[in-house]
This record gives structure tokens, sequence and C-alpha cells, in this order.
């Protein structure tokens, strides 16, 4: 059903209801749009003469910069597809069981945990698994020591389980409505015609869910990027993740005539997540058209 | 009637047939729920393992800066829904209602928060922020709306998606309703769930949200949280914990409330 045009007309698009968007576009203009410009142009800028260089995104893509970059691209991928596979099947399993009083508590609970980050969730998993942590002491009395063996929670190992704990819940969050979209009558279909459980979820199933997924995958890649809060409150920065770098920027531990290179590593992360939407853009307009 | 019905009863007798993969399922949600639980359980064993014993939970009220803290992030929060609401509302029924062709940009729009990651939106606003805006915390609010915007458009569009939206505004305007009244008291009912949603997704992350408070300086209750961890530890790890589960029990206690409702509107 479409929307009855109230002239009549053209199928174009007319000035009248594009007015009705415009709180949200002023809204979005002026608090969304005018930082990121001010990042953008910030990071061209020549801190000592107001001039224009690359001096600062020279800096922001070498040395320990560039590096930066690496641990937080190789970070968010491990972070996002290893939660993204477990909270899909998380999420079928919750899905599958038709229990509704467990779907409840699994959707409150991703709510929570999904938005749960920074310190707080450091400190649990300080009691948990670190060194003289809960479940460590556990596996020192069976004598597995983790520490003993490479682990610690201050690295990126460390982090990466860590981020598991917000990463799941949102995945979960973000595909069960996917996943209620799969109708039983194709599962019943398939089954109907003689299709195995793989041949439904290669044929149908899979196909059908691959773009939210890969959607799901960039949202996850995007909020394991950005983490600030949980990873500098468990390495108090040591871990050298670019958004720790451009919080030491903005908490003015700055060499002078560098002061623009956090907006310069700002530009660059914006970059990145630019470049990852793209590449999800135009895998999705394949998946697309095997559902056509 | 027998080939028809056959067919079905098949399909219904399957899951059935398949109980071994019941017990993957258990064991999948045991996993998960240990790795959820066990950390909760193991900070709050933490937080009265400390000289004040179980104080440390019930005490936190008296602590120095814990109330200003904390009712700092409280007026953020309301600020932030009322904001969000009053923008994200009207806009997502309008662009449902009157331009569906515009829907696939509005989505990318509401999605760019996700992009601009939180430490790199609060370099360009403190850099393009004039004065008096920075000198009070509701800047704050304001760019946690921009947060919450993918968060609180997914709820809405799920729930605008989910009701026969042009038959009941045309059915309301043809019986002579205006455009406020056809919102407040058609469309707002019908979508309680999806507001429900949006505005818990939004409280909670404004009560979480440490990054932007911390680097413009505002002490709000996460921030307090890491800035008391110095004087006790144990205070510190009891309010995490307490937060979590608190937003948690909040949040079912919302969903339970809001499915009784529906079935008593069924039922009557």
């Amino acid at each position: 059903m479409t929307a009855p045009a109230p002239s009549g007309g053209r199928a174009g698009l007319r000035v009248g209801p594009l007015a009705g968007l415009l709180p949200f576009a002023l809204y979005t203009a002026v608090f969304l749009f005018v930082p990121t410009i001010a990042i953008a142009i910030g990071a061209f800028v020549d801190p000592a003469t107001g001039g224009f260089t690359l001096g600062n995104l020279g800096i922001a893509f070498s040395g320990i910069y560039a590096q930066g970059f690496l641990t937080s691209i190789e970070l968010s991928i491990l972070s996002a597809v290893v939660p993204g596979v477990l909270g899909l099947v998380i999420a079928y399993a919750v899905q599958r069981s038709g229990s509704s009083g467990l779907r409840r508590v699994v959707s409150t609970a991703s709510g929570t945990f999904a938005n749960f980050g920074g310190v707080p969730l450091a400190f649990l998993f300080i009691a948990t698994l670190g060194s003289t942590g809960l479940v460590v002491g556990w596996l020192k009395a069976i004598g597995l020591d983790p520490y003993e063996h490479g682990f610690s929670l201050y690295t990126f190992s460390g982090i990466a389980i860590v981020y598991l704990y917000f990463q799941i819940p949102l995945m979960v969050l973000v595909i069960t409505p996917a996943l209620e979209g799969l109708r039983p009558a194709w599962r019943e279909a398939a089954d109907n015609l003689g299709a195995s459980a793989w041949q439904y979820w290669r044929m149908v199933g899979g196909p059908v869910l691959l773009p939210s997924f890969l959607g799901s995958l960039l949202l996850l890649f995007g909020g394991a990027f950005s983490a600030y809060a949980t990873t500098q409150a468990l390495t108090s920065g040591s871990l050298a993740i670019t958004p720790i770098q451009i919080g030491s920027f903005l908490n003015g531990n700055v060499l002078s005539g560098q002061e623009n290179v956090g907006k310069a590593l700002g530009l660059g992360m914006i970059i990145v997540i630019s470049v990852v939407m793209v590449i999800y853009a135009l895998l999705q307009r394949r998946a697309s058209t095997w559902l056509r | 009637m027998v080939a028809v019905t056959t067919p079905v009863e098949i399909a219904a007798a399957r899951p059935r047939r398949r109980t071994p993969g019941g017990w993957g399922r258990r064991i999948v949600l045991l996993l998960a729920g240990a790795y959820f639980l066990v950390p909760i359980y193991a900070a709050g064993a933490f937080a009265v393992s400390g000289p004040d014993g179980v104080d440390a939970l019930t005490g936190i009220g008296g602590k120095a800066g814990f109330v200003e803290a904390f009712s700092l992030s409280l007026s953020l929060t309301l600020v932030t829904t009322v904001i969000t609401l009053l923008l994200m509302v009207p806009t997502a029924i309008w662009v449902h209602l009157r331009l569906p062709r515009v829907m696939r940009l509005f989505e990318s729009i509401t999605i760019l928060p996700i992009v601009i990651p939180p430490i790199v939106l609060i370099v360009g606003v403190l850099d393009a922020a004039p004065g008096t805006l920075k000198a009070t915390p509701y800047l704050l609010a304001l760019e946690y709306a921009v947060l919450a915007m993918p968060f609180a458009y997914r709820s809405l569009d799920a729930g605008l998606r989910a009701i026969p939206l042009t038959t009941l505004v045309e059915a309301s305007r043809s019986l002579g309703a205006g455009w406020v009244a056809t919102i407040t008291r058609v469309l707002l009912p019908n979508l309680r769930s999806a507001l429900l949603s949006a505005t818990v997704l939004t409280v909670a992350l404004v009560l979480g949200e440490y990054t932007m408070a911390s680097l413009d300086q505002y002490q709000t209750f996460p921030v307090w949280v890491v800035v008391y961890q110095q004087d006790d530890a144990h205070v510190s790890v009891a309010v995490s914990v307490l937060s979590l589960v608190a937003t948690w029990a909040l949040l079912m206690l919302i969903s339970l409330i809001d499915t009784r409702r529906l079935s008593r509107a069924r039922n009557s």
C-alpha cells in the first residue's frame, strides 16, 4: 500500500512532504555533520600557521599510529566474526526453544548487555579472569594456570574475550528479527520436497539470512572499532589501538605541532568504517540479486 | 482431505523426531548463560569481600559525589529521551507514511552515528561547539540523542512496519481528527512497545556512556564510578554489578507489564 498523494499528480518527490524532514535534517546537520566536517578540515590544518598541510595525515598513517590502525582493524575483525557466529547460534537456539519466557529473558538481557561496557565491564572481568580472578582460581585448582600459558586479560586476546560480552548480545539483538523472518512454511516446503537440513540452509535459509548477517557483522565491526572505555580501563592505554591514541590527544598528551594529529586519526577511523560500509553495500547488492 | 493434512502432520512431527538437536540447543544456552553470569557472580563476590562486607552494596547512596553524579546522569537521561522521541517519532512516522522513497536514505543517515565513533565525534564537537554550549553538561544530552538515533530508529521502524499505518491514519483523518490527535491518540498507543524499547535503549545508553562524558570532563555516573575506584574499589565494583542487574530487572519489569497489558487488551 502506498501513501495517498493529497493532490494527485506525478510520481516524483514534491517539496511539501520533504519539509517534514526539516527538524531531523537540521538536528543531524548541527550535531553530527558540523563536528564531522570540523574533524575533516582540522586534519588538514597546520596548528602553527593555520595553513593547509598534509603533515598531520602523514604522521597519522605512519609509525605507531599506523600500527594502531592495524591492531584496531585486526581486533575489530576478530570481534565481529567470532561473536557474530556465536550470536547467530545463540539467537537460533533461543528462537527454536519456543519458550516465550526464555525469549523475554534473552531479549531484555541483550538490550542491557549490548550497552554495557567501559569500566564496569572491566571490573567484571578483572574479578573473573584477572590474575587473582574467580575463574583463574578454579583453573589453578585443577592445575591449569592460564597466566603461566601466556594468557593475560590485559592483552589483545584478553580484550577480545571481554568484547564478546557486549558484542554477542548486540548480535542477538540485531539478528533475531531476521531469524523471525524465516517463515516456517519455507522449512516445511523444503522438507516436503525432500531437502536435507543442510540443503535447506544452503539454498533457502542461508541466502535469505545472508544480507542481514553481513549487515550485523558490519555493526559489530563498528562497535568493536570504536570501543574506547573498556580497553582504556583494562589496559590503562597500553594496548595501542586508535581510539586510545585519539583519547590521549584529547587528554592533552600532545607534542607541540601535533595538535591536529588526533583529528587526522579520527578522519582515518571514519575512512576505515566507510570502506567497510561500501564493501558491505556491494556484497548486499549481490546477495539481494539471489533473493529476486 | 487426507492428502492435504498429511504433509502438515509430517512437518509438525519433524521437530519432535529431532530431539537430539534439543541437547545441542541446551548446551549452547548453558554455555552462553555461564559466560554471561559467572562474571556477574565473580564481581559480586569481590564486592562483598572488602572490609565493608555487604555494606559495599547497601551504603552506595552515602558515598561522596554519588548523589551529584547520579542526578546529573538522570537529568541527562531525561533530556536525551525527550529529544530523541520528539525528533525521531514524528520523522519516522512521516517517512513511513509520505516518503517511502527516501526511506533507504533516511535509514543510512540514522546509522551514521555508528560509522562515526563517539571518540571521534567528541573531538569534532569540542572543536566546533561555541563556548556557551561547552560550558553546560547538556551539550552531552544533545550528542547522546545523536548516538541513540540508530537504536531508536530501528525500534520505531520495526513498530511502524508491524501496524497498518496508512489505514489507521486515513481512518483517523476521515473521522475528522487533526494530525496531533492522530499521532497521540491513534498511532502512539499502537506503537507502545516500539516506543518502550526505543526509550529503554536510550536510557541504557545514557546511563552507561563514559567516553564522551569523561573527555568533556563532566562527572556523570559512569565517570564517578571510575574516579571513586581509587578510594574504594569494592564500592566501585558493587556499583557496576548493581547497575547492570538493576537495568536488566527494569527491562524485564517493563516487558512483563507490556505483555500483560497486551494480553488483557486481547481478552477484552
